[in-house]
């Protein structure tokens, strides 16, 4: 585990997603639940897969926002992430 | 490489049976990873008097924990065991999802409950180099990769001996039963781990000197037929390897009918001993509305109504039966019929408490089947009541089954809750069903 993080806790966020003509979803944007926008930069790949650290399973996306690599989890019909729990100094 | 001559180059079929492991255990500890290294078994409401184990984990195993026992049992082998509620509907999903894998690998796939189903890749598996095994070891990975549960495989020529493969190691294993190894493996094994050998059988067969699959198999047919009837047959045929029953695709769009479904029913342990008619009556119409609800979801009429009761005294049940004077899935004629029944053939008093009721109608036909009308009875109000139960069973789509209740469940709070259609789990088919 990254130095820092303690554990992981599921969270379901808010999405901006586009839907295509052939049905597909590509996620845009993440809006925390204070308000802050985070913009996909891009979608590295996206598979059908279960999140041991958290709980869940469903379309997973892989995504690079603000130069980090972070899977999105579209649990038909709400989107989570395996956020981070930090230790506090 | 041809894939039906995997088996030494015999025309032998392949068939995967995969069994998704401690299924609903592991889908909750799936959804709650602090529970994962704790026993934990899914156990039904104990103040609805449900409080069975229904499924547990691999660390709850470890402590003789059983399916079916008594929750405050388990307790007793097992300080700290965590009990959680059963959601069939995440069930089902999960359910639904395996079986989307399944279908990558064949379109014949045929569901043995919502864990369970086999696979015939007899005519795929070319596409995989002709290895059956390396289908199977696709499949594993991907329920693990993409559900986060296991699954154990069996693979054979036949649907027994690959179910037997699947329950023989446990969990996240693949078993090859093969003409080469099946005497070995299949043959030692006691003889009640062979599908449709149950407790009854297994004693008759202990009484003839039967003990393990291998001594099912090496007995003389007709003496199986002596003792067991035609499922002596039945029974050496499977403990053979000769077991030729197609793997079956399952078709929602087929109705009950045609599947073979010989009755639907519904029962249930009441919250509490029914000592009063007033209670039993309303038990008695909530399950024969699910009944009566199902009935028309599978497009079949039923001919007969059956009623089995469980007394509390004793815990022991009869069943009783009657012919419906007309061809019926009319909720309010059901259900009239049931209580009807009900009261001829039990005295429902404090002296005699019932402890489980359920409602059941069997000899179906099918709806475009000629019914014969009553020439003294009113067929306009049955036609009415027809339109009334078509009306309700679209609300009840659209909004839940608790959208539309009957006045007589309000004053119950203890029974008004219960939603015995949406909590119904049916296996989809039978082994024996065509």
């Amino acid at each position: 585990m990254v130095q820092g993080i303690v554990q992981r806790r599921k969270r379901y966020v808010q999405v901006t997603a586009r839907f295509d003509v052939d049905g597909s979803i590509t996620p845009l944007a993440i809006t925390w639940d204070d308000g802050t926008v985070y913009p996909v930069d891009r979608v590295i790949n996206v598979r059908r897969a279960a999140s041991l650290k958290v709980g869940g399973t469903g379309l997973r996306y892989l995504c690079e926002i603000k130069g980090n690599r972070t899977f999105i989890y579209f649990e038909d019909p709400a989107w989570f992430v395996e956020e981070k729990v930090v230790e506090m100094p | 490489m041809d894939g039906s001559r995997f088996w030494d180059g015999s025309h032998r079929r392949i068939i995967l049976h995969s069994d998704m492991n401690c299924f609903y255990a592991n889908v909750e500890c799936l959804h709650h990873p602090e529970l994962r290294d704790k026993p934990v078994v899914v156990g039904g409401h104990e103040e609805d008097r449900h409080g069975i184990v229904l499924a547990k984990n691999q660390v709850a195993k470890g402590y003789g924990v059983q399916t079916g026992e008594v929750l405050w049992q388990a307790r007793q082998k097992c300080p700290g065991l965590v009990v959680i509620p059963p959601d069939y509907h995440l069930y089902l999903k999960f359910s639904r999802l395996a079986r989307s894998i399944y279908y990558d690998y064949t379109d014949r796939v045929e569901p043995f409950g919502p864990d369970e189903a086999w696979l015939d890749i007899t005519g795929s598996v070319h596409l995989w180099g002709g290895d059956p095994l390396m289908v199977a070891d696709e499949i594993s990975e991907r329920v693990k990769a993409e559900l986060g549960v296991t699954v154990s495989v069996g693979v054979s020529w036949n649907k027994i001996f690959a179910k037997f493969g699947s329950d023989y190691k446990k969990p996240d294993a693949i078993t090859v039963i093969s003409p080469d190894n099946y005497q070995d493996l299949v043959w030692n094994a006691p003889v009640d781990e062979l599908l449709y050998v149950g407790r009854a059988t297994k004693r008759k067969l202990a009484r003839a000197g039967i003990f393990s699959i291998g001594d099912l198999a090496s007995t003389e047919p007709g003496r199986l037929k002596a003792r067991l009837g035609k499922m002596g047959l039945v029974l050496h045929s499977f403990a053979c390897g000769q077991d030729v029953t197609p793997v079956k695709v399952l078709d929602p769009v087929r109705s009950a009918v045609d599947y073979d479904i010989k009755s639907i029913g519904n029962g249930l342990t009441a919250p509490y001993d029914l000592v009063d008619e007033a209670d039993a009556k309303l038990l008695v119409y909530l399950l024969a509305e699910s009944v009566a609800q199902r009935l028309r979801e599978n497009r079949v009429r039923a001919q007969t109504v059956s009623v089995a009761v469980r007394h509390a005294i004793d815990l022991g049940g009869c069943i009783h039966q009657a012919p419906l004077p007309l061809a019926t899935n009319i909720t309010s004629e059901l259900a009239s019929s049931a209580w009807r029944l009900l009261c001829e053939r039990e005295q429902i008093a404090r002296g005699n408490p019932i402890r489980a009721l359920c409602v059941r109608a069997g000899n179906l036909q099918g709806v475009e089947a000629p019914v014969q009308a009553d020439l003294f009875g009113n067929q306009e109000r049955r036609e009415r009541m027809e339109r009334l139960d078509a009306c309700v069973d679209g609300l009840r789509h659209r909004f839940g089954n608790q959208i539309v209740r009957r006045a007589s469940e309000l004053g119950n709070p203890r029974m008004s809750h219960l939603d015995i259609k949406r909590d119904n789990i049916v296996h989809p088919v039978g082994f024996f069903a065509r």
